[in-house]
């Protein structure tokens, strides 16, 4: 048995999802990252955008991740996000209504939220 | 009904209406305090992963970023104070603004410039109340405050530290909020937040001086440095709007508590008047019809002889 990540997908004000996983793919600044178990410790600053985390009981677990932090040592990953939403929790109709409106506004920041909220729910 | 009787009747409807506003308000303030303490809960993994990344790269790189440097001499300083947007809160913002007002006054001693940041009205008309200079405030959220407000108070923070001093930046920043200890007890206390020393942050992630790993840092530590010590500022200030909360709702509860209290006592003793009152009118009553009939009596005694 390959051991396992222990990974906790944190955002400034709750605890959004924690559990085993045997693969997190994340974005960061300077490309996607996968990680392992057994990887380095790694200290790494997050793009925001999908997280993909594929749960040890063989599920996935997608998140649109706005901005934050991955921490990982001792097989813990922490991914901390300002933040984070899970994609059965997002609302594609709001999230297609808020990317039309931040265009028409030309406000660069809510359409790139709204963009990776939609393509976390398409990857789904 | 007498003049008096009547009088002490109303006074009681008036106290028992007051008593009603003053129970509800209790029992929302309460349920209140309940749910901000969740929020401070709620805050918490977030806080304490936040703290432990920080310190790994303060300890693992030895990087200098101007949010942990110490200025060598500190000509001027920010003060961040977090007050409520309304008061029936007791002492809650006198205490906060009390503490304020000493940390100024011993900063200015101290040969500093001080620039006040204010969150919550009552301290804003504090302050304007005194014709005082405040550097920017902002309102309208301190009941329940969230993660977006902090950013938006951390910001121009953040900017005015990472400033010259020359060019009008600060060069520490002190923050002063309510700490909710407990149900009964809150205290307003002062606290600097930057800059930030690393050494007491890594005190406080790691008390029984555990040894993180040596981090890989992805794309450079000081790029992770840069994004994670505002991030690391925007939570403090989080947490203090938070247990700020939790405090004026606590110290809401309590006031309004004692104000239902006092209405009972109040309406108690004026049941007392009221029923004495009553009473000396039904004697009154009595002894004049006692005294008529009497008189009456000895009138027609009188004509019978």
């Amino acid at each position: 048995m390959a051991a396992e990540l222990h990974v906790a997908l944190v955002a400034a004000d709750r605890e959004v999802w924690s559990g085993q996983a045997t693969l997190v793919v994340a974005r960061t600044t300077s490309g996607d990252i996968g990680v392992m178990p057994g990887h380095q410790p790694l200290l790494g600053v997050l793009e925001s955008g999908p997280v993909t985390i594929r749960t040890n009981d063989g599920g996935t677990v997608i998140a649109a991740v706005h901005g934050g932090f991955l921490s990982f040592a001792d097989d813990k990953l922490s991914l901390l996000a300002e933040i984070a939403e899970l994609s059965d929790e997002i609302d594609v109709q709001r999230a297609e209504r808020a990317l039309e409106r931040a265009k028409s506004a030309d406000d660069a920041s809510a359409e790139r939220r709204a963009e990776v909220r939609l393509r976390a729910v398409t990857a789904r | 009904m007498g003049a008096q009787l009547r009088v002490y009747k109303r006074r009681i409807r008036s106290v028992t209406a007051t008593k009603k506003i003053t129970k509800a308000m209790e029992m929302i303030a309460a349920s209140r305090v309940v749910k901000a303490q969740r929020k401070v809960a709620a805050s918490t993994p977030y806080a304490a992963e936040l703290t432990r990344a920080v310190t790994a790269v303060g300890t693992g790189s030895n990087t200098k970023h101007p949010l942990t440097t110490k200025a060598e001499t500190v000509t001027r300083s920010a003060v961040l104070l977090l007050t409520s947007d309304r008061g029936l809160a007791g002492a809650f913002n006198a205490n906060s603004i009390k503490i304020a007002e000493q940390l100024t006054a011993r900063l200015e001693r101290e040969g500093q410039e001080v620039e006040t940041y204010i969150v919550g009205r009552r301290g804003v008309a504090h302050y304007n109340f005194r014709e005082r200079r405040i550097a920017e405030s902002w309102s309208g959220f301190t009941d329940e405050p969230s993660y977006a407000d902090a950013k938006k108070v951390a910001g121009p923070l953040i900017e005015a530290l990472e400033k010259d001093t020359a060019e009008g930046g600060v060069d520490e920043l002190h923050i002063v909020f309510t700490e909710f200890v407990s149900m009964m007890t809150q205290t307003a206390l002062d606290d600097r937040l930057l800059p930030l020393s690393l050494e007491e942050v890594a005190k406080e992630a790691a008390p029984k001086g555990e040894i993180l790993p040596l981090f890989d840092f992805e794309p450079s530590a000081e790029d992770v440095l840069d994004a994670l010590l505002p991030r690391y500022v925007e939570s403090r200030i989080y947490n203090a709007l938070l247990q700020s909360a939790a405090s004026k709702h606590a110290a809401t509860r309590r006031a309004m508590k004692s104000a239902t209290d006092n209405a009972g006592e109040l309406i108690e003793s004026l049941s007392r008047l009221a029923n004495a009152a009553r009473q000396a009118e039904i004697t009154q009553e009595i002894s004049e019809i006692v005294g008529g009939s009497a008189a009456l009596a000895d009138a027609t005694a009188g004509s019978d002889r």
